[in-house]
């Protein structure tokens, strides 16, 4: 069913649509925001205009898009789609050409004072388009080779622009996210069998490649993947940060070090605990208590999200509200097991705590789609 | 396009189906997490615990720099110098030492041994601790390791203060050096201050250095670093620069005190200069010396035994901590007992047959001869025994003791030195509780001419011969100022001994030098103004026995050095207002008129005149030797005083 075929009357209108916004997940992550706030508060050393001030900030811009979001009718979203994409691919190519260079990648756009991370956009924006575009075809049509390798270009091109930043976490992600919204469109498994596999003769390829004049990787990221096997062999240079944040989180214990007591954050063991790190300065300060609980908040809003998505009859609204609650699995969930040392060493911060405006942005306007398909759902 | 309501429930079903397995696989992966969080927070979080206790805040001290030590015009005497050393860490030389120690011989002299020590220390040591390869590079060596760094990883050019002695030897035994700090020193001292067990600290150990050690030390200074577990320093949290030690001023010349040395040479001997009126030391030298900078630098073990070794004893400082019987120059002190006891006057004669008897004893004077009726004065001119074994029967040893002390011997005087000598007056009290034994009347005829059980250091010399110069009683002082800070001398006290008594001993002195027939009247100053006293001593190191005496009393030069007598002589000039007091003992010299007698009275003559001693205040036979022993001198060129610091 498509929402030409609503009848437009049994969709709530003007401020009534205020009701029927998913209010337990705004209310969720109000609290996981706020979680955020009490640890940027304890790791600036109990000063509140270091970092928890502007994140409080832009939580406030971010909650105002989020339900201005929620208010727009679904169909626009489908409408823009396209367009959504496409711009998000120029900007890109945009960034590739005339990026800033950042942390020793180039990720950024200046336009006038703001900062634009096109690949973050791109999450988003790819997840609309897949949206669309398995809302478009017919369902029979989903598993054909053909209809499977338009969606698999539409994931590929803007994650090459991506890795020619070079940023491989985030194209990782965008190939995942993407992905998962072609397996939640119901595509065969079989070609996600074929991908898995294709995907470990990568990665052996890649470590083949190491040291060769055909490298696929740069060697800092090759010794990210070193310290990640084993952090011990260096333990001062590239693993420290890894080492550091396990010390950091294994000390928390069952309850913690206490609010604002935790030594290792405190006294700057631990590198960008106020961005990627700050898991673990939850982990030391409440302990496994208090990480579990952080957890427990993200499951929950993934319950509501996939709850809502699953009630959702409209094809395309139930794909938007998986891919971003998806997208935002992913970051949590490569986040922690990168401080847990799981994953490799990769800048990635924790969804909605992290101090940091782009990551924050992304995820509310995410989740002012996921509202948006919400409250516009088929009665 | 219009989709059916079966199309629309195929999705739905499909989505759900979908949702459901991706529903699956998250919670797959938060139970990992949370397993793997559980497993680190729950189960070995004690290991983490004390992972995370490494991780901490320590104190890192800044050694202060030691404050300088300046001669009474501000000349530098010890100072700190820049010392270029090269350290290195095992763990960031990536854990193998060889390859750098290897490429760093190239750069650097390194012997086989020095490496072997080396390999031995790194393995011995925490890969983290910092252990220095080489100390006191030259420049050129300094900058081509720290040029060639980027090869040598984990070596570090450091450049640290370090003492150093610019004097040389002149003041090895003032000054004294500083060294290692051990465990004796620490266990001596009560809280030690926690910069003493810096590895590379250096703590004053004899002489000013050692006596003033809190004064020269300063206030270290510290930095709060955080260390993380493995003991790498991660940052600096705040740096507090430490308070160098205060600049000690001593009331030393330097190029007095040079001069003393180069004239005294190779004599073992000692000289003091004292300011009569303030008692100021303007000279303290000891002879041989020895360079206190390989003190510092730690002595070799092959140098340190040609030092002990010496038969000359360059370590001891022989104007406070050596003792000596004080011969003839004591005298004064038993004329000066005898004339204030009443016992005699200016007028009072002895006879001298050449020797007195006691009981069956015979207690010779030094001429055979003897010098016939003589009065005080000529006593001291001529250095009559007899008339001083006269003179003590009838005085007493306690009398004689008494006006010792009273002038200085016998006590120890507070200077900032080490083992610095009580030397002995003896009397009735001393001897009982000493030997246990009675005083003997041949005791004090002993004792009466400086021989015997009378022991004193030619610092208490000088002090007796100021105190008689100038009838108060002036004490001994080295230090000038501290920090700028001027030390006061307290006018000195009268000494409670009349004018009259005072000036026999006084004309006594002068006629010694000055008289035909006074005893050191070569050594002279012909200068008017400068018009000098003095008394010569001559003090047996051995018994000469009946048989010896028998045979003709042997002359010094034919006995072996270290039997041979102590040659002393004290002075003091002008004999009108004095201002330098001066005493000279020379280490089995000989005798004092002819050793010690010339060397006091060019250094009195350099401390008059601020300079080499003009040629023409000395008799003009002398002037020629004088000449050429200025031109065979190596003497400190003078320098400048330091810019921008007062010079108090």
């Amino acid at each position: 069913m498509s929402y030409l075929d609503y009848k437009v009357a049994q969709v709530p209108t003007g401020f009534r649509k205020v009701l029927y916004i998913n209010w337990p997940l705004v209310l969720l992550i109000t609290a996981v925001c706020c979680i955020g706030f009490l640890m940027l508060y304890s790791v600036a050393g109990g000063r509140l205009d270091t970092w928890a001030e502007p994140q409080m900030y832009r939580f406030a811009v971010g909650m105002v898009i989020m339900l201005t979001l929620a208010f727009v009718p679904m169909w626009f979203w489908r409408g823009i789609s396209v367009a959504a994409y496409v711009a998000c691919f120029l900007m890109l190519i945009a960034v590739d050409l005339f990026g800033v260079i950042g942390m020793g990648a180039q990720r950024w756009i200046d336009i006038g004072p703001i900062r634009i991370q096109p690949s973050e956009l791109m999450k988003i924006a790819l997840v609309l388009l897949l949206a669309a575009y398995y809302d478009w075809l017919d369902l029979s049509k989903v598993s054909r080779p053909f209809w499977v390798l338009l969606p698999v270009m539409m994931i590929l091109a803007p994650t090459a622009l991506v890795l020619m930043q070079p940023d491989l976490g985030t194209s990782i992600m965008l190939i995942t996210g993407g992905g998962i919204v072609m397996f939640a469109a119901g595509v065969s498994l079989w070609y996600f069998g074929a991908v898995i596999g294709a995907a470990v003769g990568l990665v052996y390829a890649v470590m083949v490649s190491r040291g060769t004049d055909w490298q696929l990787l740069k060697d800092y990221q090759f010794r990210r993947i070193d310290t990640f096997l084993d952090p011990g062999a260096d333990p001062l240079g590239a693993g420290y940060n890894i080492i550091q944040s396990q010390i950091a989180l294994g000390s928390g214990g069952w309850s913690g070090r206490g609010f604002m007591q935790g030594t290792q954050s405190r006294l700057n063991f631990l590198p960008e605990k106020h961005t990627d790190f700050i898991f673990t300065v939850l982990a030391e300060e409440f302990g496994f208590i208090g990480a579990s609980s952080l957890l427990i908040l993200y499951m929950l809003i993934l319950g509501f999200c996939l709850y809502s998505a699953l009630s959702n009859r409209d094809r395309f609204a139930s794909l938007i509200t998986i891919g971003i609650s998806a997208t935002f699995f992913l970051y949590f969930s490569i986040n922690m097991a990168t401080v847990m040392g799981l994953l490799p060493a990769k800048g990635s911060p924790l969804p909605l705590v992290s101090y940091g405006g782009t990551s924050l942005m992304i995820l509310m306007l995410g989740f002012g789609l996921v509202q948006s398909a919400h409250v516009h759902r088929p009665r | 396009m219009k989709k059916s309501q079966r199309e629309i429930m195929d999705s739905s079903r499909q989505i759900t189906r979908r949702g459901l397995m991706l529903a699956g696989v998250q919670v797959a992966t938060v139970t990992t997490l949370a397993l793997k969080m559980r497993s680190m927070q729950l189960d070995h979080a004690e290991e983490y615990r004390m992972l995370a206790d490494g991780n901490s805040i320590k104190m890192r001290l800044l050694p202060p720099a030691r404050g300088l030590i300046l001669d009474r015009n501000g000349l530098v005497i010890a100072n700190n110098e820049q010392n270029y050393r090269v350290t290195l860490t095992r763990e960031e030389a990536g854990g193998d030492v060889e390859p750098v120690l290897r490429r760093l011989a190239q750069l650097i002299p390194m012997s086989d041994a020095r490496t072997d020590e080396l390999r031995d220390e790194f393995s011995k040591r925490s890969a983290v601790t910092p252990i220095v390869l080489a100390d006191r590079l030259s420049w050129e060596q300094f900058s081509a390791i720290a040029v060639n760094a980027p090869s040598l990883p984990g070596v570090m050019p450091e450049s640290a203060l370090s003492r150093a002695y610019v004097r040389g030897g002149d003041f090895a035994h003032v000054v004294g050096y500083v060294g290692p700090v051990s465990d004796y020193d620490l266990s001596r001292i009560e809280d030690p201050d926690p910069v003493l067990r810096l590895p590379d600290f250096q703590l004053g150990k004899i002489g000013v250095e050692g006596r003033m050690e809190e004064v020269l030390r300063g206030k270290a200074g510290a930095r709060r670093v955080e260390v993380n577990s493995t003991g790498r320093e991660m940052r600096q949290l705040s740096r507090q620069e430490g308070e160098q030690g205060a600049t000690v001023q001593l009331t030393v010349d330097a190029a007095l005190q040079n001069y003393a040395a180069q004239r005294m040479g190779e004599e073992s001997a000692a000289a003091v200069v004292m300011d009569c009126a303030t008692g100021e030391l303007v000279s303290i030298c000891s002879s041989p010396s020895f360079d206190p900078n390989k003190f510092v630098r730690g002595i070799s073990s092959k140098d340190y035994r040609a030092l002990m070794d010496h038969d000359h004893r360059p370590l001891a400082d022989k104007t406070v901590q050596g003792v000596y019987p004080p011969g003839s120059t004591f005298k004064m002190v038993t004329l000066l007992a005898g004339l204030e006891a009443g016992v005699i006057n200016g007028g009072s004669r002895y006879y001298c047959p050449g020797y007195t008897e006691l009981g069956s004893r015979r207690f010779h004077c030094w001429r055979r001869g003897g010098h016939g009726s003589v009065d005080a004065i000529t006593s001291l001119e001529q250095s009559c025994d007899v008339y001083y074994y006269e003179l003590a029967q009838r005085v007493g040893i306690d009398r004689m003791a008494a006006m010792a002390r009273k002038l200085g011997l016998g006590q120890r005087h507070d200077l900032p030195m080490s083992a610095v000598s009580e030397g002995i007056a003896p009397d009735r009290a001393w001897k009982k509780a000493r030997y246990d034994q009675a005083w003997q009347i041949g005791d004090s005829l002993n004792a009466s001419i400086g021989q015997g059980y009378v022991l004193a250091s030619p610092l208490q010399l000088a002090v007796m011969t100021a105190r008689i110069a100038t009838g108060r009683a002036v004490s001994p002082s080295l230090i000038r100022s501290v920090d700028g800070v001027r030390q006061d001398i307290a006018e000195a006290p009268a000494l409670d001994i009349s004018d009259s008594s005072l000036r026999i001993a006084r004309m006594g002195m002068e006629a010694v030098m000055n008289s035909s027939r006074g005893t050191a009247r070569s050594s002279r100053i012909i200068r008017e103004e400068w018009h000098m006293a003095g008394k010569t001593g001559t003090s047996q190191v051995r018994n000469i026995t009946a048989a010896e005496r028998a045979r003709g009393v042997v002359s010094n030069d034919q006995l072996p050095w270290n039997r041979r007598d102590h040659a002393l002589f004290v002075c003091y000039a002008p004999y009108e207002a004095p201002r330098y007091a001066v005493s000279v003992v020379v280490e089995h010299g000989g005798g004092g008129s002819t050793v010690a007698a010339p060397i006091a009275r060019d250094i009195l003559l350099f401390a008059l005149n601020g300079g080499l001693p003009p040629l023409d205040a000395v008799p003009s036979d002398q002037r020629a030797a004088m000449q050429a022993r200025h031109e065979a001198m190596s003497l400190y060129t003078p320098e400048a005083p330091r810019p921008g610091r007062s010079r108090a």
